[in-house]
């Protein structure tokens, strides 16, 4: 029956693809994050092409401060293995455990976007480093900020379904929804890392 | 196109119904009337640039209106006619020839068609809203970026909401084929329309992600102060050339392999043999998508990209040619020796087969770099590309429109009025666009609001308009069959062409459920091994049980109405930010509301079904 998904306990070992939904989702969702990899090689591709245009303005070799990007980069990955654990818990059917690296996770990526907003607050006070103010500039807002906008999205995912279901635990038709939330957010973590590959790194040294 | 007990109901029922519904069949038919709507309201627009084309000198229309008639007709003909037609047929066909109850996921099938409602309703806004954009259908930069009224906000706005509704369709096709066949239905078993149609949907999902980007781009410049198509800020006007086209290539390709589907479907069953070489068409199909990624700069031959990369993009796109080819000969030799049957989808194919090898014949031509020098922006492309979109889209389009009406309602369009249709509109085709290749070659550029008289351009524009009409007329005649037909409500019986796909072997329309019982597959031409080997009906694959249905959601409606809202604050902004944040707020809020509230469907009990018939088309 269909009410049937809703009941708690019990679940099989891969409770995120036992139902035929659970497995369109999965399914959707991986090729969804095929579509997002065009969106941000597009993004890349417009970077790579506008990042020495930095006419007056600042260029990333004077502005960008590793110190800061590496802490970033540190904070974000952890928050990619923190949800590792979550979906270990989740085929464990532990809820609780689940519902605790997943929040563990979220204060992550809290920490993660404050220290973007922190980074965008100081280029534009600091250096006069705004969106209009080169190729350059607009380029790397664009980018690092469609990345920064899934950051914030995927929080507020995450959020909602911790909320929605801390009453009435795991069940069929909820575990595909955490799991996908999951795959979203390794999702971020990995143009996380091509962003500081591409954008700190070689406009440090490259 | 509603049923007597429909009528009954009420209109007001009728409308819930349709703003409601999550059933791909009743999804069909809204992508069906707003394809066609749009579809007559380029028309109108192509008519008017023939018009002000007729003579020399002529002032019918101000060249101001000509550049917004000539940039809405592109943009209107391609996203907003030729694409949701495609995405009525895929949706009305394609679940039921793999044998499933609904497509993989119902409510994000319902939130692609009202996203590309609200974003067509929103670019044509624009008409009545200071002017529409204004620079060509390509709205190539820094043109783009001079265009002084909203016209290009609405352009780059409003496909960007259509586009995401374009997406959201694809994932959910690709999905649906993936986990939805009914058992039997292997890959190879697949009908032809479903495997193009899959292949499409793949394109559009690493194709329009492209478009997305660049549409983000210019809005940003546009209404942001972003610099990304500004030389004198560092910016580079050729990136949108190469993201517009990364889109747009393979956007040609997701247009035309759905018709190749079509009259794959279409040519075996008037034939009475099974497709030739359906495995060779299979891979044909996968290789077309395959090069159709890697020949977008062929567009841009004139733009200085270098020999070395003009050659390379040359040569891949003449290697299209080669899968091309493949399928027009599978198609001949589909017929050598058949029984065929000249129905009216049939002269559509026969008519289709030495347009499209008109079409193709010419894109090599232009492939070949140096000679694109001369060809590039004239009368020449116009041809070329109208012979592959209208010889073979459009009439790929309509052909399937006329055989699988049946499927879709009931009712049979009248066999007549539909050769009258393809002959006017044929006929109107070849006079309209034939001429314009020695327009192009005599060097009449494209998108010219007037020519000058005594040029020897005169007679061949005169013969060029008066083919419009033929068609304008033929069109007409489609629509007067569909009222008529529809009026008078003959019902036919489920298979009255005779076919062979698993669509045939239920009743016309379909039961919601589509599939009393899941079918059982046991070959490719499902219907017809049963007809050959059986009792001409499909054996099911399990026994009568209950089956799991989705719920009806006024969800996407309201998710695509706040994005259209928020879409006119971000383009006036001022005092109309508070536009955005109604809009944003009322997508974000129904996304949260879709998220929290459990919606796991219903059931439509055994006991029901055993009350009905047994489910096939007899």
């Amino acid at each position: 029956m269909a009410e049937d998904v809703l009941k708690s306990g019990n679940l099989p070992e891969n409770p995120e693809r036992a139902t035929l939904e659970g497995r369109n989702k999965f399914m959707g969702f991986w090729f969804f994050l095929g579509g997002e990899t065009v969106l941000f090689a597009s993004l890349f591709g417009t970077y790579l092409a506008l990042r020495n245009s930095s006419v007056d303005g600042p260029t990333g070799e004077e502005i960008f401060g590793l110190g800061l990007v590496f802490l970033m980069t540190v904070i974000l990955l952890t928050s990619s293995l923190t949800s590792v654990y979550a979906m270990y818990h989740m085929k464990n059917n532990d809820f609780k455990k689940m519902q605790l690296w997943l929040g563990i996770t979220v204060l992550l990526g809290f920490a993660f976007l404050g220290l973007e907003i922190y980074e965008f607050v100081h280029y534009v006070n600091d250096y006069g480093f705004g969106f209009t103010t080169s190729a350059f500039s607009t380029a790397f807002y664009s980018l690092v900020g469609f990345h920064g906008a899934h950051v914030a999205f995927g929080l507020v995912w995450i959020i909602s379904l911790m909320i929605r279901n801390h009453k009435r635990g795991l069940n069929l038709y909820n575990a595909p929804k955490f799991y996908i939330a999951s795959l979203y957010w390794h999702f971020i973590d990995v143009v996380w890392v091509f962003i500081f590959t591409v954008v700190y790194l070689m406009g440090k040294v490259g | 196109m509603s049923t007597t007990a429909e009528k009954k109901a009420g209109f007001g029922s009728v409308l819930w119904d349709y703003l409601t519904t999550v059933d791909h069949k009743k999804i069909a038919i809204l992508y069906l009337v707003a394809g066609l709507f749009f579809f007559i309201l380029g028309g109108l627009q192509a008519m008017l640039i023939r018009i002000q084309l007729i003579a020399p000198d002529n002032e019918f229309i101000s060249a101001q209106f000509y550049n917004e008639v000539l940039t809405m007709h592109g943009t209107t003909m391609i996203f907003l006619a030729a694409m949701p037609l495609i995405f009525a047929l895929m949706n009305a066909v394609l679940p039921l020839q793999i044998g499933a109850r609904d497509v993989a996921f119902p409510f994000i099938n319902s939130l692609g068609f009202w996203l590309f409602f609200f974003g067509g309703i929103f670019l044509n806004i624009s008409w009545f809203a200071g002017g529409a954009p204004d620079v060509g259908w390509t709205a190539y930069a820094p043109l783009s970026l001079f265009s002084e009224s909203h016209g290009v906000d609405y352009y780059s706005i409003g496909l960007q909401i259509t586009g995401f509704g374009t997406l959201m369709g694809g994932i959910n096709f690709i999905v649906t084929v993936v986990n939805m066949r009914a058992p039997g239905m292997t890959y190879m078993r697949m009908p032809l329309f479903t495997w193009t149609s899959f292949i499409a949907s793949v394109l559009i999902l690493f194709a329009f992600p492209a478009l997305t980007v660049g549409l983000f781009l210019l809005t940003f410049d546009r209404l942001f102060g972003g610099n990304f198509f500004d030389p004198e800020m560092g910016g580079n006007v050729i990136i949108w050339e190469h993201l517009f086209w990364i889109f747009g290539h393979p956007e040609v390709y997701i247009l035309i392999l759905p018709a190749f589907g079509v009259f794959s479907e279409i040519i075996p069953t008037f034939s009475k043999k099974r497709l030739f070489g359906y495995s060779s068409m299979v891979f044909a199909t996968i290789l077309i998508a395959f090069l159709g990624f890697m020949v977008w700069a062929h567009h841009m031959f004139t733009v200085g990209l270098g020999p070395i990369a003009n050659s390379i993009f040359a040569v891949a796109t003449m290697a299209i040619a080669v899968p091309t080819g493949i399928k027009i000969f599978n198609w001949l030799f589909t017929m050598w020796g058949g029984s065929i049957r000249l129905t009216s989808p049939m002269v559509m194919a026969l008519g289709f087969i030495p347009t499209f090898t008109i079409g193709g014949m010419t894109g090599v031509m232009l492939a070949s770099a140096a000679a694109d020098f001369q060809y590039h922006d004239t009368y020449f492309v116009v041809a070329h590309f109208h012979y592959v979109i209208v010889g073979g889209t459009v009439l790929g389009i309509f052909a399937g429109i006329i055989y699988w009406w049946p499927k879709m309602f009931g009712t049979m369009l009248n066999e007549k009025l539909n050769h009258w249709f393809f002959w006017l509109f044929f006929i109107g085709f070849h006079l309209t666009f034939f001429f314009q290749h020695f327009l192009g070659l005599m060097g009449m550029p494209r998108r010219y609001w007037k020519f000058l008289p005594d040029q020897g351009l005169d007679l061949f524009n005169l013969i060029s308009t008066i083919g419009a009409f033929g068609m304008a007329i033929g069109t007409i005649i489609f629509l007067i069959n569909v009222v008529m037909t529809q009026m008078k409500g003959e019902k036919v019986s489920g298979d009255p062409w005779d076919a062979r796909t698993l669509e045939w072997a239920i009743p016309s329309p379909p039961p919601f459920y589509n599939f009393k019982q899941e079918p059982l597959v046991r070959g490719l031409d499902a219907l017809w091994v049963e007809k050959m080997q059986g009792n001409g009906k499909i054996q099911p694959a399990e026994p009568l049980g209950d089956i799991h249905m989705p719920n009806r959601s006024f969800v996407p409606f309201v998710i695509s109405l706040g994005l259209f809202i928020a879409g006119f604050g971000v383009m006036y902004q001022g005092a109309m930010w508070i536009l955005a944040a109604i809009g944003f707020g009322t997508t974000a809020g129904a996304m949260l509301y879709r998220s929290v509230k459990d919606d796991i469907g219903y059931h439509v009990h055994k006991e029901e079904l055993e009350e009905e018939g047994d489910g096939s088309n007899g």
